[in-house]
């Protein structure tokens, strides 16, 4: 049963992975790093019938910590969009030398 | 005991001198560079003369007559004192270095002066001969936009050269070593809008360092022996630290005579003072020719002790100064500008000097130095009336003759009869004639040359013999250039021109009135130190001339010491000569020679025709060698100065702009193109980052698991 669950979380968290470094569209990356996120959680939560309860406890951090992360990081898309008019990541390098 | 009165001020007077007229200048130098800038020119005298022009000539002479009287009052009194240990004022600690824990040595140097003899002598020779030369500049530059910055100058030389003589240990003799060479620049460049003389200055400045290395070698020697560095610590301990003629004394000394032989201008090292000439003529008189070349003949002297423990040395002193004798009067023979003989024929009479401290004659070395103060400085400054008034001819017409050069003069008798008058006497004086100055000084370093060949243990008896010969040899050279410049510039017919001749003018009074004193003085000067043998002989009029031996005796406390030394090691002096004759005779010998060649030379010089600048011919055969001053400027050119720029150049356009300055450059560009290179790396797209987080956070994860 462990097995099955860490495949699944890992096949979830190498997709999200994929997603960040290939998709383009900020949106979708940002969707990518949520599955990331819920993949650990998945583990977590898979551990923690033979490790202890430490283990779910540690997934409400996560999700709590993502929800802040999800509002901030929407919000930060939203004024990126109305100043670019775009969500393509590729316009997006203003941080370069 | 003898108390001086107020000594430090005889130093300090001058230096009040410098800094009042250094503001004058400097206001002065204000005003025209304001003019300037405003678009106009500048004349100082267009309404009268201004404060900055006026002040100056009582303020430069005055200070040092202040400095003169003062010298005076401590002269009379140390006359009454019977002193025989210098008097010291030490004023405040100047360089003081606690004991080193490894060797144990210290190192205390006070900022004393030291009175005694030998420094009261050089004192009157540099605040009289000085104050008169003052005043004589007075007249001579009174029209010259400088003249604040000039008596600046002059008085911040007087400064110096007392802090040389009167310093009681080397490094502040080192001080006035050193100042003295500065004022030398300042004024020889004093005209430096003329860049040949600007680096005329600049050439005497460099070929006195290289002396002046050999200067800081020897008080470094002197330490590591002693311990200390003052006259008094050394002079007491030398004859029980140094073995007469050791090695160490022996490359003291030699140190120290390359110092000398850099500020006196002998061979090696005499090409600068012909370039000093280039300088205003008061200040060739003053400090080329009186007082500051004669600091080398000082350091010998004043060092006495040291030079007779070194008898090494004290051949090559005698040898150098008797080789710059000979090799100067030939080249004065055949030079033509007036200043140009006058400046050899110092570098000739400093070589006598030498000579006589070379002997162990440290009396007559400081005697001729004496008298050779009065009628150099009288021949300069004649030389510089005649200049004078050539130039304010030549100018009122507008010829563009050279005022220097003496075929372009001639007959000047007739116009300047002060001149003419004062400066035969200072020829007379020089070419030794009985019973002028010269005479008597000259003298004795060529007798006392020759009672060293002959004494009992003399080191190289046979060299000192050479010596004597040579001596006599260009005693004869002298007599004919000094003949020769007299002819040219004063007798025959007039060569200016006859609209310039009516030009010509005798001096001012501030000019020919210190042409008066000094002829006086070096008509009587040489009665100060008349050799017994001399004084009782025809010569001295059989006991007539007063003083006998006064500067002998008045010097015995300062020189007893290498006397003790000489007499220990080379037992009694001769009474007669190598070629047989004692003093006297020889004296008669050489004063009716250079009697019979001046006469000769005038008689000669009077049938031949001398023709102007302009038209005469370039000399031929070895007139050519010794009119081309025997090519040494050319030679030192050749492997000397273009061996060192060459070093120079390479050293700074491939060791210093390729390696030094290419290594440094290297590493920063180095820096900056593997700065650029990892700036790749940055390209601002995430997921670039996100791609390089990930394949870092597998490559780490790897090393944990594996």
């Amino acid at each position: 049963m462990l097995a099955e669950s860490l495949v699944v979380a890992g096949l979830i968290f190498v997709i999200g992975t994929l997603g960040v470094i290939v998709r383009r569209n900020v949106i979708i990356m940002f969707l990518c790093i949520e599955l990331q996120l819920n993949a650990v959680n998945l583990t977590f939560v898979a551990f923690s019938r033979f490790v202890g309860i430490e283990g779910q406890i540690f997934v409400f951090f996560v999700i709590a910590v993502a929800a802040a992360e999800a509002a901030v990081g929407l919000a930060i898309i939203i004024s990126i969009f109305r100043h670019y008019e775009t969500v393509d990541v590729n316009n997006f390098n203003l941080l370069k030398w | 005991m003898w108390e001086p009165f107020l000594p430090s001020l005889i130093i300090l007077l001058p230096l009040l001198g410098f800094a009042v007229n250094g503001a004058l200048a400097l206001s002065a130098a204000r005003k025209s560079a304001d003019a300037v800038r405003a678009g106009g020119e500048f004349d100082f005298f267009e309404n009268g003369r201004p404060a900055t022009h006026s002040l100056p000539t009582w303020v430069g002479p005055g200070v040092v007559l202040g400095a003169f009287l003062l010298t005076l009052v401590n002269f009379i009194g140390m006359l009454g004192a019977d002193l025989h240990e210098p008097v010291i004022r030490s004023y405040w600690s100047w360089i003081s270095i606690g004991e080193d824990p490894f060797s144990g040595n210290r190192l205390d140097v006070a900022a004393a002066i030291q009175l005694d003899q030998l420094s009261m002598i050089m004192m009157m020779i540099i605040t009289g001969v000085g104050l008169l030369i003052h005043v004589f500049s007075v007249g001579y530059m009174q029209d010259d936009p400088g003249y604040p910055r000039y008596f600046a100058y002059l008085n911040l030389f007087i400064f110096f050269m007392l802090v040389l003589v009167m310093g009681a240990s080397y490094p502040i003799m080192f001080i006035g070593w050193e100042g003295v060479g500065l004022c030398s620049y300042l004024l020889i460049g004093f005209w430096f809008s003329d860049e040949a003389k600007a680096s005329a200055g600049k050439k005497a400045f460099i070929v006195n360092r290289i002396g002046d290395l050999g200067f800081l070698l020897a008080i470094f020697l002197l330490y590591l022996v002693f311990q200390r560095v003052d006259f008094a610590g050394v002079f007491g301990d030398a004859e029980a630290v140094f073995v007469y003629g050791g090695p160490v004394i022996t490359t003291v000394t030699l140190f120290f005579l390359i110092a000398a032989t850099g500020k006196s201008a002998q061979i090696p090292l005499y090409i600068w003072l012909p370039d000093a000439m280039a300088g205003p003529t008061p200040v060739s008189a003053l400090i080329h020719a009186a007082t500051m070349v004669t600091a080398g003949v000082y350091l010998v002297a004043r060092s006495s002790v040291l030079f007779a423990l070194a008898p090494l040395t004290s051949a090559m002193v005698a040898g150098i100064g008797v080789l710059t004798a000979l090799f100067a009067a030939t080249i004065a023979l055949k030079q033509n500008d007036i200043k140009k003989v006058l400046a050899y024929s110092t570098i000739s009479q400093l070589g006598y000097m030498f000579l006589g401290v070379g002997v162990g004659a440290y009396t007559a070395g400081i005697f001729h130095l004496m008298t050779h103060a009065f009628f150099k400085a009288l021949l300069f400054l004649g030389a510089g009336a005649v200049i004078h008034s050539m130039h304010h001819a030549l100018h009122h017409t507008k010829k563009d003759w050279d005022a220097q050069d003496m075929r372009n003069m001639g007959g000047l008798k007739a116009y300047m009869p002060y001149t003419w008058i004062t400066m035969w006497l200072a020829t007379v004086a020089i070419v030794g004639i009985w019973p002028f100055a010269g005479f008597f000084s000259k003298d004795e370093i060529i007798w006392m040359t020759a009672a060293m060949a002959g004494a009992e243990q003399a080191p190289y008896a046979g060299l000192y013999t050479v010596y004597w010969i040579l001596a006599l040899a260009a005693a004869m050279l002298t007599a004919f250039y000094m003949a020769r410049l007299m002819f040219l510039t004063f007798h025959g017919e007039n060569r200016t021109g006859s609209r310039e001749a009516e030009h010509l003018h005798e001096a001012p009074r501030t000019m020919w009135i210190p042409l008066v004193i000094l002829a006086a003085l070096s008509v009587f000067g040489g009665w100060i130190n008349v050799s017994t043998d001399l004084r009782e002989s025809i010569l001295g009029g059989f006991g007539w001339l007063p003083m006998g031996e006064w500067l002998h005796s008045w010097l015995e406390p300062v020189t007893e010491a290498a006397h003790r030394v000489q007499e220990t090691n080379l037992g009694e002096l001769a009474q007669v000569s190598p070629l047989g004759g004692g003093e006297w005779e020889w004296g008669l010998i050489s004063f009716v020679a250079a009697l019979a060649v001046v006469l000769t030379t005038l008689r000669f010089l009077g049938r031949s025709k001398v023709t102007v600048a302009v038209e005469d011919a370039e000399p031929t055969g070895f007139a050519r060698i010794l009119y081309n001053k025997w090519y040494v400027d050319e030679f030192y050119h050749r492997w000397v100065v273009d061996p060192v720029l060459t070093t120079s150049r390479f050293l700074w356009r491939i060791v210093d702009t390729k390696i030094i300055d290419g290594t440094v450059n290297l590493v920063g560009n180095g820096t900056r193109a593997l700065g650029w290179v990892v700036s790749l790396f940055q390209t601002g797209q995430v997921n670039t980052y996100a791609f390089v987080l990930t394949v870092g956070v597998l490559v780490l994860l790897s090393m944990v698991v594996f």
